[in-house]
């Protein structure tokens, strides 16, 4: 069997080579807690564990008060932006994590225009309820919703077929495009997409507080971050029950091998477009809740760079696992949105103009230090090129 | 289009048959005249094959059938084409020219996975497990190949997932037991010693419930005792009612096991019948040995 090529930290070269570096130190200290706490929640017997997750979830609905915990609490939530609205941020970061990591980290198939089944999600319901939209149709954005992941799966399909055949490097390239095909059309039909001006007066999603007022108002975003975290909850007991499945089975042997797992019987054809169709819903879903959230949104929303974000939030967070890819996608929002408002202490600017530099480093740092990932998975290896393996004639 | 190279006047006609028409000696199971194509017991039927790649001609009018229930040995020296000719039969190529029957019914064309779920697995030269799957997980991505289940069905975890999921492990768990990994199921494939790999691969194979079962050099590698262990289970699959297809190098391997043979070389086939007389036919030895630079 021939030995892959990436490069675990575990080969004891590399491990040596940085040992003496204090970065690695640090690094390596969070890693082993992780690698500690995640040895201990495996060893948990099934109903023990349940326990625990649900208790994280019930954390998770109560985020929204973190800034009220003394002490921590100020150092955690953000300064300049409304902290519920960082965590709704957050929540479709995630979201789209999941769904990417379901394409990328489950299939193996390298997606960079994620973003693409996002814009879709999000320009089906500006169009069906917005009364900027040529359609007209105003309708509300409960209703927009279905209709809105069945085009993004729609989408899904229509690049998942073409590209079937397509590898690593030429699928990468491809699945740009999409992305980038979606942005542009949107900005060269100012009668349809309507480019940089945009949609407005998008509905929000339903629901009266006791007091009469909407429940997804303009002024508190906690009642949006709990519908995502909820959707995102559903998401991640859908993604694990196709996981523990043929279908993860599937996935997995066609991303190790794909040749021979379609000599095994494996319908690759099926299973991958699966992952695109999937993929797509779950960007959709993301795209409905933005552009709910927003009531506005324009082309500028939907640039190249927010897929590579999404993928570097996969890869940094540990792909081809979900609290991998859950991590990831929330420091991938966390970090520059923490960042912004704190001023720097040499010109006192505000370091949101150097969000991007330092979360730029910290993803360096991350890779070079921990290259399969925070969160590695226990057994899958992130493949970012494909390994080509040739039946020997 | 190369000119097929004169070939010296040979003891077998076209179809391998000795041309005194004596009956050769028999092997150790079962009839020993090559099977005629369109022969009714025939299981697999390689009519014809001419495979090209650009220039290169790797098989050229390959003809053999196996009939059910056989040990049937493709030998010849390196680069003969017998692996190519498994890929032929999987699907991984598609002949130029000719036909291939399973069942008699062709297969040339079909894509990889309905040829496996007609009844043809194989396994590889090289290995080709999936590592970072566990040994009882690489057995059941085989069986998975006849499961039902959607994904819409797993999704929701409808009963079909349940019941297959638990006749898929119990049957997995059986097919370690069967070739003697059953210890380390849930090991993963890439920490496995290299006899227990091959072993796995096996297991594999068989968990698509094949008819025919291609086994490409299973006993490289091995020492003598394992190839007898090795031999002790080939012949328990053919037991079973799998007919078995085997590449091998190993020249006592094949004489032990095999009830027909047929030798490749330069993607041509230059001999077929039984262990005793490929093995004393004089192409066949010059394939191997190599032709004295004085022969005529």
């Amino acid at each position: 069997m021939t030995t892959t090529g990436t490069e675990h930290a575990s080969a004891p070269g590399r491990e040596d080579a940085y040992q003496h570096r204090g970065l690695k130190r640090l690094t390596g200290r969070i890693a082993a807690r992780m690698d500690r706490l995640r040895r201990w929640y495996r060893g948990l017997p099934w109903p023990q564990r349940a326990l625990v997750l649900l208790l994280v979830a019930v954390a998770a609905y109560l985020l929204p008060y973190v800034g009220d915990i003394p002490l921590i609490g100020p150092q955690i939530v953000t300064v300049h932006t409304d902290w519920p609205s960082a965590l709704f941020r957050m929540s479709y970061f995630v979201l789209l994590a999941l769904g990417l990591n379901v394409v990328v980290g489950y299939a193996g198939l390298l997606d960079l225009g994620y973003v693409g089944f996002f814009a879709v999600g999000a320009y089906t319901v500006a169009l069906l309820t917005s009364p900027d939209s040529v359609f007209g149709t105003k309708w509300v954005w409960l209703a927009a919703v279905p209709v809105a992941v069945a085009v993004a799966m729609v989408s899904g399909l229509i690049l998942g077929w073409p590209t079937l055949r397509l590898r690593g490097d030429y699928l990468a390239i491809v699945t740009l495009g999409f992305a980038e095909i979606i942005r542009i059309t949107a900005d060269s039909t100012p009668g349809f997409l309507r480019g940089d001006r945009g949609f407005g007066g998008i509905p929000h999603p339903p629901g009266r507080n006791s007091d009469g007022t909407a429940l997804f108002g303009v002024r508190d975003a906690t009642p949006y971050f709990w519908l995502g975290l909820s959707v995102v909850i559903l998401v991640i007991l859908a993604v694990r029950n196709l996981d523990h499945s043929r279908v993860g089975r599937s996935w997995l042997a066609v991303r190790e091998d794909e040749e021979a797992a379609e000599i095994m019987g494996v319908r690759t054809v099926k299973f991958k477009l699966w992952a695109f169709a999937i993929g797509a819903f779950v960007g959709g879903l993301g795209g409905v809740m933005f552009a709910g959230y927003q009531g506005f949104m324009n082309s500028s929303a939907f640039v190249l760079q927010f897929s590579i974000l999404i993928l570097a939030g996969v890869v940094m967070g540990g792909a081809g696992n979900m609290p991998g890819a859950i991590l990831g996608g929330a420091l991938v929002s966390y970090i520059p949105d923490r960042l912004t408002g704190i001023n720097d202490p040499l010109f006192h600017n505000d370091l949101a103009q150097w969000r991007f530099l330092i979360f730029g480093v910290a993803i360096i740092v991350i890779m070079v230090f921990r290259p399969q990932g925070l969160i590695p998975s226990r057994r899958r290896a992130m493949e970012l090129k494909d390994r080509a393996k040739e039946v020997a004639p | 289009m190369s000119e097929p190279i004169q070939e010296p006047p040979s003891s077998r006609d076209a179809t391998g048959r000795h041309r005194t028409d004596e009956p050769a000696a028999t092997g150790p199971a079962g009839d020993p005249a090559p099977v005629h194509p369109t022969d009714p017991r025939a299981l697999l039927e390689v009519d014809d094959v001419t495979l090209r790649f650009g220039g290169v001609v790797a098989l050229d009018h390959v003809n053999f059938s196996l009939r059910q229930g056989e040990i049937f040995g493709l030998i010849g020296p390196n680069g003969a084409g017998k692996t190519t000719c498994f890929n032929a039969m999987t699907g991984v190529y598609r002949p130029t020219s000719g036909q291939i029957r399973f069942a008699g019914a062709p297969i040339t064309g079909l894509k990889k996975h309905q040829i496996t779920r007609l009844g043809v697995a194989r396994t590889f030269q090289n290995i080709r497990l999936f590592p970072e799957m566990t040994a009882l997980e690489n057995v059941m991505v085989g069986v998975d190949a006849h499961h039902k289940t959607s994904v819409p069905g797993a999704l929701l975890r409808l009963p079909r997932h349940w019941r297959e999921e638990r006749t898929g492990r119990a049957r997995s768990m059986e097919l370690l037991r069967y070739v003697g990994i059953e210890n380390r199921a849930g090991e993963a494939a890439r920490n496995l010693a290299y006899g227990e790999q091959r072993r796995l691969e096996i297991a594999r194979a068989l968990a698509t419930g094949p008819k025919l079962l291609c086994l490409d050099e299973p006993a490289a590698g091995f020492n003598p005792a394992e190839k007898d262990s090795l031999l002790a289970l080939i012949r328990s699959i053919r037991d079973t009612g799998i007919t078995i297809l085997l590449i091998e190098h190993d020249m006592r391997l094949v004489m032990g096991v095999c009830d027909r043979l047929v030798v490749l070389e330069f993607g041509r086939k230059i001999a077929e019948g039984v262990p005793a007389d490929v093995r004393d036919d004089p192409l066949v030895i010059a394939a191997y040995l190599g032709v004295p630079a004085d022969a005529a």
